[in-house]
């Protein structure tokens, strides 16, 4: 399927604009706004088209058009590999951005890498920027990140022994495998590590397993979708009285509706700024940019956009820096420029790449939350 | 001991949500030997349907009522729009025209409604109630009762009404059933429609545990379907059998084993069952006339 909305904007622009420069930017999006990965990938399509309308609404690049191709990739790495490869020889891209998987970002690297185009992919593995591949970025924080913050949080309460109870799909299961590599230099043991299907009903056995190993002071449910509401409903089913941590996987208003506010009482876990936009106090670095989006957001689509929503945003507005700084659109030119990006202020963080960092986050960008009253609160 | 009776609970928890599936395979089996593998869409739709209409203002049992009805409008369409057409074609190709509404049915369930989990409140509230040391929400006896209900509806249906016969009668020998004055097209159209029904049932039941969204229903299916086989495909007693003990299964390999190996250690109990009862716990043999 492909988008053509923004590319009758600029044609309606263009009429309306006799004057306004002929020369336009191409940009290239394959995510995967259908199929299982769709609630990533559908806001972060309308994200992508709603950013780039509106830096286009003001006039620009250097004042350029920015040209959207944005394909749904439904997921899938074959797909996506085909759409990237169209991107860059039929659509004529300068640069790509998506990948709203590891498995999808996977493909469409080593096509961008291949060809020589700056690609910022929107997937957590670490896998994406480590070792550091010379055209491609992120800008989700990584699930070992995920895992330091939440382990950071637990050592600060004096918590060293914990359960781990993860999805079996892809980020629950890539969560698992870092937060067992990281848990040891966190001073952070893991006793207890069960598995669940992620359309599994229930997980009071595991959960039960979990309370009788012995001494264990808190619980950590690495995954998304279903089956994190889930635990937290069971986890209050069975009375746990340790804290339970889930991951930025669920770090959304859904979550707490999905699991009412009783049960999700107490519950912790890294989010991103924009999750607490409207708590930010004003001279927060990320008051602006997460008030703006929200509101944009808001407006267009009367809905909260999510984490995943952000790191698009975050992307199509650095992608947009960079070709800026580069005043040319030369792959190479936006690719160094982007490699320069210092001190941007995006949703999610803020980015300082460098040729070591192509991910240019650190763990300030998460912020400890905890569910209180059916809203967040912020620990730190 | 209390861990052992909180697994019993989990496992009958998500036993009665694969029998209440399984059971909905059993009317169409009946009547056409066909396997509906859009079954686990028709559970979505009831729990998709009563999510909007609870949400669009409407008290939550007349948003069930409407939802029940509304997907038994669908089995009966599917019917008159797809599997009557194609009357004649082996059963093999009439299971195939289920995959393929299945199919498009998610297809159009992504687009009506939306990609997002929904979840309505519990019946009875979310207090748990507490049996020596192990707890068990309301709602999961509201599946149970609602498993049984259905499986006591639909063996009486079976064996105590003419239309139940006539049923059975369709899928045993549909000229025969026709030359004794059976409307063949009419209980065809009856059981798809009332598959539904029950699909929908299902899905208004345990929408407050496992949450719903366009695309549950295929592993519902499956799980249901599995169930059902264990148990022996079209007996009513079978589906709830076997869909219980799928359950227990997976809770007890998840408790006392691993929960790595759930879902194998189910399978693989199916495999053995099925080698030495190909016909399942409760399945009648099958005699196939030269």
């Amino acid at each position: 399927m492909k988008f053509t909305s923004s590319t009758a904007v600029i044609a309606l622009m263009a009429a309306a604009m006799p004057f306004a420069a002929q020369a336009e930017i191409r940009l290239g999006a394959s995510v995967s706004a259908t199929g299982p990965a769709a609630f990533l990938g559908d806001p972060e399509a309308k994200t992508i088209e709603m950013m780039v309308e509106e830096i286009n609404a003001s006039g620009g690049i250097n004042g350029e058009q920015i040209a959207l191709t944005l394909y749904d990739d439904g997921g899938d790495p074959n797909k996506a590999r085909t759409f990237a490869t169209r991107l860059v020889e039929d659509d004529e891209v300068v640069a790509i951005i998506g990948g709203s998987t590891t498995g999808t970002t996977m493909s469409i690297l080593d096509v961008a890498q291949e060809e020589g185009i700056p690609f910022i992919s929107l997937a957590g593995a670490i896998s994406i920027i480590d070792p550091v591949r010379e055209y491609v970025f992120k800008t989700p924080h990584t699930d070992r990140m995920a895992c330091e913050k939440i382990f950071a949080d637990m050592q600060a309460r004096d918590i060293s022994r914990i359960g781990l109870i993860s999805g079996t799909d892809g980020f629950g299961a890539s969560m698992q495998a870092e937060c067992k590599e990281v848990a040891g230099d966190s001073g952070i043991e893991i006793v207890a590590d069960e598995t669940y299907g992620p359309q599994d009903a229930d997980m009071t056995p595991q959960l039960t397993r979990i309370r009788n190993t012995g001494d264990v002071q808190a619980v950590l449910n690495a995954g998304f979708g279903q089956g994190p509401a889930i635990v937290t409903r069971n986890y209050a089913q069975l009375g746990f009285e340790i804290p339970l941590y889930q991951s930025h996987g669920v770090a959304s208003n859904a979550f707490i509706d999905l699991v009412g506010a009783e049960a999700a009482e107490g519950v912790r876990l890294p989010g991103t700024a924009l999750l607490i936009a409207d708590q930010l106090s004003e001279d927060d670095p990320q008051y602006q940019v997460t008030t703006d989006y929200t509101a944009l957001y808001r407006a267009k689509y009367s809905d909260e956009p999510s984490t995943f929503a952000g790191y698009a945003h975050d992307a199509v507005l650095l992608m947009a820096d960079a070709i800026a700084r580069a005043g040319s659109t030369d792959p190479d030119d936006i690719r160094d420029a982007l490699e320069a990006t210092s001190g941007f202020v995006g949703t999610t963080g803020t980015y300082t790449f460098s040729p070591e960092d192509h991910l240019g986050l650190d763990l300030s960008a998460f912020r400890m939350l905890e569910i209180n009253d059916g809203d967040w609160t912020q620990l730190d | 001991m209390d861990a052992l009776l909180q697994f019993i609970f989990s496992g009958m928890t998500v036993g009665a949500v694969y029998a209440l599936v399984a059971l909905g395979f059993t009317i169409i089996y009946n009547a056409s030997d066909v396997v509906n593998f859009a079954q686990g869409e028709f559970v979505m739709l009831g729990g998709m349907i009563t999510v909007f209409t609870y949400m669009a203002g409407v008290p939550l049992p007349l948003a069930a009522v409407l939802a029940i009805v509304a997907t038994a409008a669908v089995g009966v369409a599917l019917n008159k729009l797809a599997i009557e057409p194609a009357r004649g074609a082996p059963v093999v190709s009439l299971i195939i025209i289920t995959i393929g509404a299945s199919i498009l049915i998610r297809g159009a369930a992504q687009l009506i409604f939306d990609k997002q989990l929904h979840r309505f409140p519990a019946f009875s509230g979310d207090a748990p109630l507490r049996v020596m040391g192990a707890t068990i929400l309301p709602q999961s006896l509201w599946v149970i009762g609602g498993a049984i209900l259905v499986f006591v509806g639909l063996w009486l249906f079976f064996t105590r009404t003419l239309t139940g016969k006539a049923v059975l009668a369709t899928a045993n020998n549909r000229v025969a059933a026709q030359l004794v004055g059976i409307n063949t097209n009419w209980v065809m159209t009856l059981s798809f429609g009332l598959s539904a029904a029950i699909g929908a049932f299902a899905g208004v039941l345990v929408t407050p545990i496992t949450l719903v969204s366009y695309d549950i229903g295929v592993g519902l299916a499956l799980k249901g379907f599995a169930g059902a086989m264990l148990g022996g495909m079209g007996n009513p007693k079978g589906a709830l059998v076997g869909g219980l003990l799928l359950g227990l299964l997976e809770a007890m390999t998840a408790g006392y084993l691993s929960s790595q190996y759930k879902d194998a250690v189910a399978f693989i109990v199916i495999l053995a069952v099925l080698f030495v009862m190909p016909h399942g716990l409760f399945g009648s043999k099958s005699v196939e006339r030269v």
